[in-house]
C-alpha cells in the first residue's frame, strides 16, 4: 500500500506524455491570447453586448411563479407566524429561573454534571450581558425549525433510500441547497413569503433539512442486510421491516441528523433577522456589526457560540445514549427528568404570578460591556496609525494587486517605487524560466510547467487575464486534477459567468477565495504541522479552533475592519478567519494519524525527522489534508457573502446588492455561481483523491 | 443407509433450482436449455454474456428431522442455496416444495405467514437488532405477529432458558459475548416454534471452543425439538460432526449428496477427496456401516454387545484387548448383527494410508 503510494507505477505515467503535448499546446494558445488582446479588445474584456440577460430571465420567472405561489407560501407563513409568536412571547414571559433550571437538567440528563456545569455558566453569562429576551426569541426560532425540518428531512431522506430516481434528484438539490449562499435564497423566500420573523424561521428550516436527509440516507444504507433478512425471516411486512427492524437500527445516524439539523438551524439566526428578525440575538449581532462596535458584537457572537455549543452537547448526548441504551438506567429516568420540568414548569408560572413584572426576572439588565475593549483596540489603531497603514499598504501592492491585475500593471512607481522597464521584465522572465528548470530538474516535467503558468499568471493578474486563455487553462487545471469530464463542467461554469456577465465578479471571487486559501494552507498548515507533533501546541490551539468555527461568521469582519478600514484587505482576513481552521485541523488529524507500524518501520530505517515527515508522514496523510483543502475552499466561498459587507466587488457583493433591491434574478444567478465554484472543486478534489487512493486499494 | 432416515416423509424438497446473477437471467438461462449438458460450455456462455451462476440445477430432498448440512467453501453459492430456500433472494428458476406447497409460487402473504409460522433462521454474523433487549429480540418474531406481550415475553422466556441464557434478559446485544449473542439468535428463531430451521454458518464468526459447544448445545436441542434442519458451514469437521447428510457444493454445483459415512468412504472426485482427508474415518463410519449378519457363534462371545450407532473410534481401546468380534444391537437391545475386529482394522489402516499420501 505504501509502496504504491510513493512510487508512480508506469500506467500511471502515461497519459502525462500525452498530456504534455496538451500542456503545451495550451502554453501556446495563452501566448497568443496575451499577444493578441492589444489588438482584439474582446479578448480581455468579455463584451457586454454578448451578455445573455439571464438575471432578467429568471426574474420573469420567478415572478410567474410567485404570483402563483404566493398565496399559498403566504398562508403557510400566516399558519407558523401564529405559533413563533406565541412561543416568543412564552419564552420571554417564562421568568429565568424556571429556563435555566430546566436547561440545566436536560444537560445533566444529556452528558451530567460537567455538562450542567457548563449550562450554568452559559446561563450567568446570558444574565449578566442582558441578552435574555434575544435569546429566547432566538430559541423560539430553534424549536420550531428543528421539528419541521427533521420531519421533512426524515421523509425526504427515506423517500430517497425508497427511489434510486429521486435520490439522485434530491442529492442534486442538497448539493445546491448547501453551497448557494443562504443570502441568494432569502430574496425568492422573501419575495414568497413577506418579511418578518417568519421568513427567518422559514430560511432557517430550508438551510436545515439537508443534513437530515443526508443522514436518513446514510443511517438506512448502512443498515447491515443480516438486519434485514433477520426482519423478514421473522415474518415482517415491508412495513413492519422498516419502523421495527430498519429505523431503530439507523437510529444513532438519525440522532447525528437531528444534532447537525439543529446546529444548521442554529447557525442561520444571523442571516434569519436580516430577513426581519427583531429583538432576537441574531439581530444584535447584526446590528452591533453595523455600527463596527467590536465589543458588543463579541459579546452577542459569544451568546451564539456558548448557545450553540450547549445545544450542540446536549444534542449529542441523547444521539450518544441511543447507541447504549443500557447507559441510560444510571442517571435521571425520561419519566421523572419530564415530571421534574412539568413542576419547574409550574413553579415558574407561580413565580411569574407573585412576582409580576420585576425586573430582575426579565434578564435583560446588561452588567457587563466591552466598551473598554473598544476604546483600548480603538486607541491602539490609533496610536500606531502609521504602522497599521504601512502593513496594509505592503500587503496590498505586494501580494494582492499582483494577483489580482498582475506585477505588468501593479508595478507603479506609486506602489512599489519603481516602473517595470523591458530589463525588468527580462529579468523575471530568466527568474521564472530558472525557476521553472530547477523544479523541472529537481522534481518532474509537470512541476516545470506548473512554474511557467504559475509566473505568467503573476505577470498578467488573474482578473485581467484574457477570459478565453483563463477558461484554457482553468479547464485544463481541472482537467489534470479529476478527469475530462470535471474539466467540461468547470468550463461550463466558466461560460455561465460569461454568458451572465459576471465574470469580472467572478473572477474578483475566485481571487479573493484563492488568496485566502492557499494564505490559510500556509499558516494553517504550519500551525497543524507543529501541533501535530506537539501536544502543548495542541491543546492550546484547539479552544481558538473552536471558538473560530463556533462564532457566527459575521463576528469575524469587526476586528479586520478595525485595524484594516473597508477593504479587501478587511475581507481577506475576515474570510482567513473564518477558513484557516480546517488546515490546522486536518494537517494534525491527518499527521498523528499515520499508522504507527509505518513510522517505526521508517525510523528503523534510520529516516531523519524531516524524511519522516516528507516521505512518510505527509504521503500517508495527503488524502486526509486534501480533505481539508476541500474544506477550506467551502469555508472560504462560504464568507463571501458574509465579507461582502466590507465592501467588496465579487460575486458576495452581487448577491448583497440583489437582497437590498429584492432582486431575485440577480440574487440567484450570482448565488449560483459561488455554488458553482464551489461544486467543482469539491468533485475535482474528492476525485483527486480517489484517484490516488485506487491504486493503494487495488494493491490490498 | 440408515433406514430410519430414508423412510421418513420428505419435508422440504428442491427441484432444478437455479440463481443466476447478470442483465437478463431469465432470458439466457431460457436460451440455453439445450447446453443443459455439458457444464463447461454453459458457464462459458454465462460467463460471456456476463452472467454468474450462483446456484446450479440443485435437486435434493429433505426429510422430517433430518440435519442437512450444506458444505462448500467461500463462493460455493452455499449462501445463495439457502436465501433462495427461505425465499430472501428470488431464484430464477425450479421449485421449493414444502410439504407439497410450491414457495416459489405462493403469494407475498402466504410467504409472510410461512415465515411467521414454519421457518426460523440464524444468520453468521446473528442479526440482532442492536434496539432490543435479549428478551425483546427473542420476543421480536412475536411481536411482529401480534402476539399480546405477556404471551410473548413468557414465551421469549421459556426460549431464553432453552439455550442457557437465563439472567441476560435484559442485557443488550453488544453487553454479550460472541458465543452469547448467537445464542440469543437461535433463541429467536425457535421463538415461533418452526418446522423448518436454517442456520447459515451459525458459529463461523466464534472462537474454535466456543465452536465446539455451540455445536454440542446445538445437537442437544435438536435431541429434544427434532426439527428439520438445513445447516450451511465451510468447515469441512462440523460438517461431519453434525450432519445426517452432507451436500457438498462447488462453483454452484452440489458435487457430492450423502451421509457423512459415504462421503468419507467414496468421495466422489478428487476434490472431495481432499476435503476429506483430515476427516478420521473411524469418526465418521459407524458400526451400522461395517457390520455383517451375525454368524451362529455370536451369541456365545463374551464380549459387551455394541449400539449399531456407535462411531468405530470407539471401539478401538477393546480390539486392544484382543476382542475378535462384537455383537451389533439396536436401541431395544435387539441383536442386529457383528462387527469383525478385522474389518475395523481395516479401516484403521487405510486411514494411516491416507495421512501418509498427504
Amino acid at each position: 500500500m505504501i509502496a504504491s503510494d510513493l512510487t508512480l507505477s508506469p500506467t500511471a505515467s502515461r497519459p502525462w506524455k500525452s498530456g504534455l503535448w496538451v500542456s503545451l499546446l495550451a502554453l501556446a494558445l495563452v501566448a497568443a491570447c496575451l499577444m493578441l488582446r492589444s489588438r482584439l479588445p474582446w479578448l480581455s474584456l468579455y463584451p457586454p453586448a454578448w451578455v445573455v440577460p439571464i438575471a432578467a430571465w429568471v426574474n420573469h420567472v420567478s415572478d410567474w411563479v410567485s404570483a402563483l405561489l404566493q398565496p399559498i407560501c403566504r398562508s403557510f407563513a400566516w399558519m407558523l407566524g401564529g405559533p413563533m409568536a406565541w412561543l416568543r412571547g412564552f419564552l420571554v414571559w417564562l421568568p429565568w429561573p424556571a429556563v435555566a433550571l430546566a436547561a440545566t437538567l436536560i444537560a445533566y440528563k444529556a452528558q451530567g454534571w460537567r455538562l450542567a456545569a457548563f449550562a450554568v455558566a452559559v446561563v450567568a453569562y446570558l444574565l449578566l450581558t442582558g441578552y435574555w429576551p434575544a435569546t429566547m426569541n432566538t430559541m423560539a426560532l430553534v424549536i420550531l425549525a428543528v421539528p419541521i425540518s427533521v420531519i421533512a428531512g426524515f421523509g425526504l431522506g427515506v423517500l430517497a433510500f425508497a427511489l434510486p430516481r429521486a435520490r439522485a434528484v434530491i442529492e442534486a438539490a442538497l448539493d445546491l441547497m448547501q453551497t448557494v449562499p443562504a443570502f441568494a435564497y432569502l430574496i425568492p423566500l422573501l419575495i414568497l413569503f413577506g418579511f418578518g420573523p417568519v421568513v427567518g424561521l422559514i430560511a432557517s428550516i430550508v438551510f436545515a433539512v439537508p443534513p437530515m436527509v443526508r443522514n436518513t440516507l446514510l443511517g438506512l444504507s448502512q443498515v447491515p442486510p443480516v438486519i434485514k433478512e433477520a426482519g423478514l425471516m421473522s415474518g415482517c411486512t415491508v412495513w413492519q421491516g422498516f419502523w421495527h427492524a430498519e429505523v431503530p437500527t439507523a437510529k444513532p445516524q438519525l440522532l447525528m441528523g437531528v444534532n447537525q439539523t439543529t446546529m444548521a438551524a442554529f447557525s442561520m439566526v444571523i442571516i434569519a433577522s436580516l430577513a426581519g428578525g427583531s429583538a432576537d440575538i441574531g439581530w444584535e449581532v447584526l446590528s452591533a456589526v453595523r455600527q463596527a462596535d467590536f465589543g458588543r458584537s463579541l459579546l452577542s457572537g459569544l451568546v451564539i457560540a456558548l448557545v450553540a455549543v450547549l445545544i450542540d452537547r446536549i444534542t449529542l448526548g441523547f444521539a450518544k445514549s441511543g447507541e447504549a441504551p443500557a447507559s441510560q438506567d444510571s442517571r435521571l429516568s425520561g419519566r421523572r427528568l419530564l415530571a421534574i420540568l412539568a413542576a419547574i414548569m409550574l413553579g415558574g408560572l407561580l413565580l411569574r404570578l407573585m412576582a409580576g413584572n420585576a425586573d430582575w426576572l426579565a434578564g435583560s439588565v446588561q452588567i457587563i460591556n466591552m466598551k473598554a475593549l473598544d476604546d483600548a483596540i480603538l486607541g491602539l489603531v490609533r496610536d500606531h496609525a502609521s504602522l497599521i497603514d504601512s502593513i496594509r499598504n505592503g500587503i496590498i501592492s505586494f501580494l494582492m494587486l499582483p494577483v489580482r491585475i498582475g506585477l505588468e500593471k501593479a508595478v507603479t512607481p506609486f506602489t512599489w517605487g519603481l516602473t517595470l522597464t523591458p530589463a525588468g521584465i527580462a529579468f523575471y522572465v530568466l527568474l521564472v524560466a530558472g525557476i521553472a528548470l530547477f523544479a523541472a530538474w529537481k522534481w518532474n516535467r509537470q512541476a516545470g510547467l506548473t512554474a511557467i503558468w504559475l509566473g505568467i499568471f503573476l505577470y498578467f493578474g488573474l482578473t485581467t487575464f484574457p477570459w478565453p486563455a483563463l477558461m484554457l487553462a482553468a479547464g485544463l487545471l481541472v482537467w489534470r486534477i479529476a478527469d475530462a469530464r470535471m474539466a467540461l463542467a468547470a468550463l461550463a461554469a466558466l461560460a455561465f459567468a460569461l454568458l451572465s456577465g459576471l465574470w469580472l465578479q467572478t473572477m474578483m471571487s475566485i481571487y479573493l477565495c484563492a488568496l485566502a486559501v492557499l494564505l490559510c494552507l500556509l499558516f494553517g498548515g504550519a500551525i497543524g504541522l507543529w501541533a501535530a507533533h506537539s501536544d502543548r501546541v495542541s491543546a492550546l490551539v484547539r479552544p481558538f479552533n473552536d471558538a473560530l468555527q463556533t462564532m457566527p461568521q459575521f463576528v469575524f469582519l469587526i476586528p479586520a475592519l478595525m485595524f484594516f478600514k473597508v477593504g479587501e484587505l478587511t475581507a481577506l482576513i475576515a474570510v482567513m478567519l473564518y477558513a484557516i481552521v480546517p488546515p490546522i485541523r486536518y494537517v494534525e488529524h491527518g499527521l498523528r494519524h499515520v499508522p504507527p507500524h509505518v513510522v517505526e518501520a521508517a525510523v528503523q530505517s534510520g529516516c531523519t525527522p524531516s524524511q519522516l515527515l516528507w516521505l512518510v508522514k505527509l504521503p500517508l496523510a495527503l488524502p486526509t489534508i486534501m480533505l481539508g483543502v476541500n474544506q477550506t475552499i467551502m469555508a472560504a466561498l462560504s464568507m463571501l457573502a458574509i465579507s461582502a459587507l466590507v465592501g467588496t466587488r465579487d460575486l458576495g457583493q452581487q448577491v448583497y446588492i440583489a437582497l437590498g433591491k429584492a432582486d431575485a434574478g440577480l440574487g440567484l444567478t450570482a448565488g449560483l455561481m459561488i455554488a458553482l465554484i464551489a461544486m467543482v472543486s469539491d468533485r475535482a478534489i474528492r476525485i483527486w483523491c480517489l484517484k490516488r487512493q485506487a491504486p493503494a486499494l487495488r494493491a490490498g | 443407509m440408515t433406514p430410519e432416515i430414508d423412510d421418513r416423509p420428505v419435508k422440504l424438497s428442491c427441484r432444478n433450482l437455479w440463481k443466476i446473477f447478470g442483465p437478463d437471467p431469465r432470458g439466457i438461462l431460457t436460451a440455453m436449455n439445450g447446453a443443459a449438458g455439458d457444464r463447461m460450455v454453459l458457464k462459458q456462455r454465462l460467463h460471456q454474456s456476463g452472467h454468474l451462476a450462483a446456484t446450479i440445477d440443485v435437486n435434493f430432498d429433505i426429510r422430517l428431522g433430518e440435519i442437512f448440512v450444506i458444505m462448500g467453501l467461500s463462493g460455493s453459492g452455499k449462501s445463495t442455496l439457502v436465501r433462495c430456500l427461505s425465499r430472501l433472494i428470488e431464484p430464477t428458476m425450479g421449485e421449493i416444495l414444502l410439504g407439497g406447497e410450491d414457495l416459489l409460487t405462493v403469494s407475498k402473504a402466504r410467504l409472510i405467514e410461512l415465515r411467521r409460522r414454519a421457518m426460523g433462521m440464524v444468520f453468521q454474523n446473528f442479526g440482532l437488532l442492536p434496539h432490543l433487549t435479549v428478551c425483546d429480540n427473542v420476543a421480536f418474531p412475536l411481536r411482529i405477529q401480534g402476539m399480546s406481550e405477556t404471551e410473548r415475553l413468557s414465551r421469549a422466556k421459556d426460549m431464553i432458558d432453552l439455550v442457557g441464557l437465563n439472567g441476560k434478559e435484559a442485557a443488550f446485544p453488544h453487553q454479550l459475548s460472541g458465543g452469547q449473542q448467537q445464542r440469543v439468535g437461535i433463541a429467536r428463531s425457535l421463538a415461533v416454534g418452526p418446522e423448518l430451521w436454517f442456520l447459515d454458518e451459525p458459529f463461523s464468526a466464534l472462537d474454535p471452543l466456543i465452536r465446539r459447544q455451540m455445536q454440542d448445545e446445538f445437537l442437544r436441542l435438536q435431541r429434544m425439538l427434532q426439527k428439520t434442519i438445513i445447516f450451511i458451514t465451510h468447515d469441512i469437521a462440523e460438517a461431519f460432526r453434525l450432519a445426517d447428510r452432507i451436500a457438498i457444493m462447488r462453483d454452484g454445483e452440489v458435487i457430492q449428496l450423502g451421509r457423512p459415512a459415504d462421503i468419507a468412504l467414496k468421495p466422489a472426485n478428487d476434490y472431495v477427496a481432499d476435503f476429506t482427508e483430515e476427516i478420521s474415518l473411524t469418526r465418521v463410519i459407524s458400526v451400522a456401516d461395517v457390520m455383517t449378519p451375525a454368524g451362529n457363534d455370536v451369541a456365545g462371545l463374551s464380549v459387551k454387545p455394541v449400539s449399531a450407532r456407535l462411531m468405530l473410534e470407539e471401539l478401538v481401546p477393546q480390539l486392544a484387548a484382543g476382542v475378535s468380534a462384537f455383537p451389533v444391537v439396536d436401541e431395544n437391545d435387539r441383536l442386529l448383527g457383528q462387527v469383525a475386529a478385522a474389518d475395523i482394522v481395516d479401516i484403521l489402516e487405510r486411514d494411516r494410508r491416507r495421512r501418509h499420501r498427504a
